[in-house]
């Protein structure tokens, strides 16, 4: 056996844009063991719920995380609905899954273009985000926000988007499938992108459900779980196409994210199509009594919503279990045996929101 | 006129041409750092003032502080800070940063960046937008005589 040295990863690192603290423990350049140190971002965000009001909480829960902002508000949403039993318009619901899948589109090219600058491709991360600014237009068109925006509320949604407006929508939205096409032909035939990926951090099917992945690491492996296809929100009436890969490889996560991008733009325009008329919020009168879940498909995987309600205005307890958690062991498993230079790829293959996991 | 100071003087004459930015989420909920992030690309692309991002503090003279302080962040905030070479601007970007935000009653969040460093600047803003944290950083370049 080798000397083993401990190296020290993050907390403040330049290619994690959070912190999170990783000990390496390596044998010359081989990764033996690594054991992580969480709570640089914790703050307490499911105890707060007993100093704000359930409606005001939408607030807090959007902010649980700023990339997948919106779809935490709508899964507190969801719940407290139906611990009230609200029966929220459908017009309302529809404009959810639409803004719901615009996040995923935003969050999976904020992705790549971390993913594009952790292998040294600068000017793949920059136009990626190039791209991603066309997505936040488009919020910010529709909601009057760029990240967090605030527009889901218990009962419904706050903005409506007029004939008009939604024309723009489709518009803009044509202009980043244009653009996605070209990033994502040289994320797929890269050579050195490739080169890169392929063959790194295997996770075979049946490691990913002993350890529990979730979204695309687990569709990447084979299992194929999405949260979306059990008709929650709009989904119902839209037919979800869920991406697996098999070969459960740095590789294999990089298209099924990028195949779920073009899967995105296809819901939100036939969510556009289909959308119903009528009325965007009901009104809501009590307060919560009861408990109940909901589960959704964010980008990274599936968040997990538990509230309770004791009758009065405040709940009494709210529990999120995030993706990025679940993710967690697998990254551990695939860091073992990969060289310290591979690292920072590994940890940006499950896509992590170190403030989701810690909350 | 006021005298000009030495880090005055320094700020102006060079840093101010080419500031090297040092970014670091304290407890943030992501939404300020995209944000910070979104600056350096295309669309705000503030490499058109110079300004360099950089992992590295030893190289930095700005350092962007966004989200609130907790007890395990704190001291790393404060090692960033100390291993930065002077003279050197501190930027709180966000509510949180500012003040604690929106999550200043949590049991975990002892307050805004001014618990850990001293902040020359505040940017305000859920999230703050790259318009208003470009404006920031410029200003408080500008400022100093």
């Amino acid at each position: 056996m080798g000397k083993r040295t401990v190296m020290p990863f993050g907390p403040q690192h330049p290619v994690l844009p959070e912190p999170i603290h990783l000990d390496l423990v390596l044998e010359d350049e081989i990764v033996k063991e690594a054991v992580p140190s969480i709570g640089f971002v914790h703050r307490g965000l499911e105890k707060l719920v007993e100093k704000k009001d359930f409606m005001e909480y939408v607030y807090v829960a959007e902010r649980i995380c700023g990339i997948c902002s919106f779809m935490h508000g709508m899964g507190y949403c969801m719940a407290v609905e139906q611990v009230m039993g609200i029966e929220v318009p459908k017009r309302a619901v529809f404009l959810r899954t639409v803004w719901a899948e615009l996040s995923r589109v935003h969050s999976h090219l904020l992705w790549m273009g971390l993913m594009a600058d952790a292998i040294g491709f600068e000017s793949l991360f920059m136009h990626s985000w190039r791209l991603r600014e066309y997505v936040l237009d488009m919020f910010d068109m529709t909601t009057g926000g760029r990240v967090i925006f605030s527009a889901c509320k218990i009962g419904g949604v706050r903005r409506d988007i007029d004939a008009e407006k939604m024309k723009r929508f489709l518009d803009a939205l044509g202009k980043v499938e244009d653009g996605l096409h070209e990033i994502a032909g040289t994320f797929a035939a890269d050579h050195s992108i490739s080169h890169r990926l392929t063959g790194l951090g295997v996770l075979t099917k049946a490691e990913a459900e002993d350890l529990g992945a979730l979204g695309p690491v687990a569709r990447a492996s084979g299992i194929g779980f999405d949260a979306r296809t059990h008709g929650y929100a709009a989904y119902g009436d839209l037919k979800v196409n869920v991406q697996t890969e098999q070969s459960g490889d740095c590789m294999a996560r990089a298209s099924v994210r990028i195949r779920e991008l073009y899967e995105a733009i296809r819901l939100i325009r036939l969510c556009a199509e289909i959308m119903p008329d009528g009325p965007t919020e009901t009104k809501v009168t009590g307060n919560p009594n009861g408990e109940s879940f909901a589960r959704l498909e964010q980008p990274r995987g599936e968040v997990l919503y538990y509230v309770k309600g004791g009758g009065g205005k405040f709940l009494e307890r709210m529990r999120c279990r995030t993706p990025t958690f679940a993710n967690l062991p697998a990254l551990l498993e695939m860091l073992k045996g990969a060289e310290l230079a591979d690292v920072p790829v590994l940890i940006l293959t499950i896509d992590p929101c170190i403030s989701c996991t810690e909350r | 006129m006021a005298a000009t100071t030495y880090k005055g003087l320094l700020m102006k004459k060079y840093i101010s041409k080419s500031p090297w930015i040092l970014h670091y989420d304290g407890s943030s909920c992501n939404g300020c750092d995209i944000e910070v992030l979104a600056c350096l690309t295309p669309l705000f692309d503030v490499e058109r003032f110079g300004a360099v991002n950089t992992g590295n503090p030893k190289h930095a003279d700005v350092l962007l502080v966004t989200g609130g302080i907790n007890a395990q962040n704190l001291p790393v905030v404060r090692q960033l800070y100390e291993q930065m070479p002077n003279p050197k601007l501190v930027i709180a970007i966000g509510a949180c940063a500012c003040t604690g935000g929106i999550f200043k009653d949590c049991y975990n969040i002892l307050g805004g960046a001014e618990e850990a460093v001293p902040v020359d600047y505040f940017v305000p803003g859920c999230a703050a937008r790259p318009e208003a944290i470009i404006d920031g950083v410029v200003k408080a370049l500008g400022a100093f005589k």
